[in-house]
């Protein structure tokens, strides 16, 4: 072999590996909590009140707070980070303003997560009155994923070829028009992708609801989205380091219907995403 | 009688003085061909007939430009409705990711029109007017992108004819397609006059001496020349105009 076979045995090799050593771990995670878990999945875990200080029963409160919270943050975040993207690809005047305003966002994607609790406990909790609610934490988790949303609806924006807008508007389409009609639906894939990976943040942040939404124990359903309510991260926590004799399968249990959740809400947005595609290629 | 008519024009781009001076008449159902080497400015122009310039940030523009009677740059002037007047081709094919029949009715939806049978009537229309219809009338639910680039380059035709533009500005229609694709655009172009002001850019000389009446030679943003399309084919007055169209620079 000459040195420079060799050199490309090398690279591959090591490629190769790092690529594995990624996925391993994962693989790992996933395959550890479903076997740990898989036993304590039953109709009742997943459908009952948790009974005998959680130690026995089911997390439906946990679950359905969760979902509350999950779609409360998309519906709030995914309106507002597209409605920025637009201005900010569509129509601000690119220059030192909008430079700032994409180094604060993504600045903004680097605050921890407890921060954001903190913010929102400060501003909606306390001083808007809204209370340890459902909508304060939904609140606070929308400005969370805000950066996340704007950053991929911005780039979906960018990808749309300029000559569908130069097509539309010499064809005496409005530029509102042309967003609706032309830019959006071709983005749409983009900022849906967007929108899947606020949903991972969302559903699997601790901290900020913590602060804002997190009841410790409430074996009812939240009848309103001022009520306070379970979520599954927080219950994750406190049944594995605040409550003593805790069956180990609970914990489990819980990781892994989380992690379904989360699965759950990918499959229902990737099935919206390949629908846009596939019109965009029709 | 002059369709468009441009005196003193001047376009800045930044500090970049792209046209200058050109003064310009534009005859109503005659095709005006655009010719000069890359970057002469002669794409800049035909953008600033339908205001597309006005999309580029820092673009400046003097001069006056009319169609008809009305001066497009001024400041009340209405610029949808100045491009549902003017309508627009460009150099590379690009239909709406949308069926055929959808890119057709794509301008008079936005223009108001709902009612099924309406679009219908026109998009067949356009489609015969762009000797397309016959190629793709089983067909109109597809996607447009499975069209060829020919057949792609005259739905954006029948596309734009859908406004019923009273003026339509090719943008080097053929240069992205293959000499039979070129050659039915070419014949269209022709057919189109008769209802039609068309303005072309194009960069083959042949094309502009086939299809145009009129002829206009830019240089380095400046008009060197325009007349009809045979003295300036035969008889050019500027020694730049007949090295152009000679073949000897460009």
């Amino acid at each position: 072999m000459t040195k420079k076979q060799i050199q490309e045995k090398i690279a591959f090799t090591v490629l190769t590996m790092t690529m594995f050593m990624v996925v391993i771990p994962t693989l790992l995670i996933i395959g550890y909590i479903i076997y740990k878990g898989i036993g304590t999945i039953s109709w009742e875990f997943i459908t009952a009140m948790p009974r005998k200080g959680m130690r026995e029963g089911g997390i439906l409160p946990a679950i359905v707070g969760t979902i509350y919270l999950v779609m409360g943050t998309i519906i709030l975040a995914l309106p507002l980070g597209v409605g920025s993207a637009i201005y900010l690809t569509e129509y601000a005047k690119q220059g030192k303003v909008t430079r700032l305003i994409r180094l604060a966002i993504m600045n903004l994607a680097g605050v921890p997560s407890v921060v954001y609790g903190l913010f929102g406990l400060g501003l909606f909790v306390y001083f808007l009155n809204i209370g340890t609610s459902i909508l304060a934490g939904a609140l606070t988790l929308a400005c969370l994923i805000l950066p996340v949303v704007i950053t991929a609806s911005e780039e979906a924006l960018k990808s749309v070829p300029q000559s569908y807008r130069e097509a539309s508007l010499a064809l005496g389409a409005t530029k509102l028009q042309t967003i609706q009609k032309v830019v959006l639906p071709f983005a749409m894939p983009g900022i849906l992708t967007g929108a899947i990976l606020g949903i991972g943040r969302a559903a699997g942040e601790t901290a900020p609801i913590l602060l804002t939404v997190a009841a410790f124990f409430l074996p009812r359903l939240p009848k309103s989205i001022f009520d306070q309510a379970m979520a599954l991260p927080y219950h994750l926590y406190i049944i594995s380091t605040q409550v003593p004799n805790m069956p180990q399968g609970i914990q489990y249990g819980t990781a892994l219907t989380l992690l379904g959740l989360v699965s759950i809400f990918f499959m229902l947005a990737t099935v919206i995403r390949i629908k846009f595609k596939m019109a965009n290629r029709a | 009688m002059s369709k468009i008519s441009v005196k003193d024009l001047n376009l800045f781009y930044g500090d970049f003085q792209a046209l200058k001076n050109i003064t310009l008449n534009i005859e109503e159902k005659k095709v005006t061909a655009l010719i000069g080497p890359s970057g002469c400015g002669k794409s800049t122009f035909l953008r600033s007939l339908n205001r597309m310039n006005d999309l580029i940030d820092g673009v400046k523009i003097k001069g006056d430009l009319k169609l008809e009677e009305q001066d497009i740059y001024q400041k009340d002037v209405d610029v949808v409705a100045l491009r549902r007047r003017v309508g627009m081709v460009f150099q590379k094919p690009n239909p709406f990711p949308k069926s055929i029949y959808e890119n057709v009715a794509y301008g008079p939806r936005r223009y108001g029109i709902k009612t099924r049978k309406q679009l219908d009537e026109i998009v067949e229309k356009s489609l015969k007017k762009a000797a397309l219809w016959e190629e793709v009338k089983d067909r109109l639910s597809k996607s447009a992108l499975g069209l060829s680039g020919g057949q792609q380059q005259r739905l954006c035709i029948a596309r734009a004819l859908a406004m019923e533009p009273e003026v339509l500005l090719m943008d080097e229609p053929t240069s992205a397609l293959d000499p039979i694709a070129t050659a039915k655009i070419e014949e269209l172009i022709v057919e189109l006059k008769k209802e039609y002001t068309i303005v072309i850019v194009t960069h083959s000389m042949q094309q502009a001496a086939r299809i145009s009446d009129e002829t206009a030679f830019f240089l380095m943003g400046e008009v060197v020349e325009v007349d009809t399309t045979q003295k300036i084919f035969t008889k050019p007055r500027d020694k730049r105009t007949e090295d152009y169209v000679t073949g000897r620079f460009g």
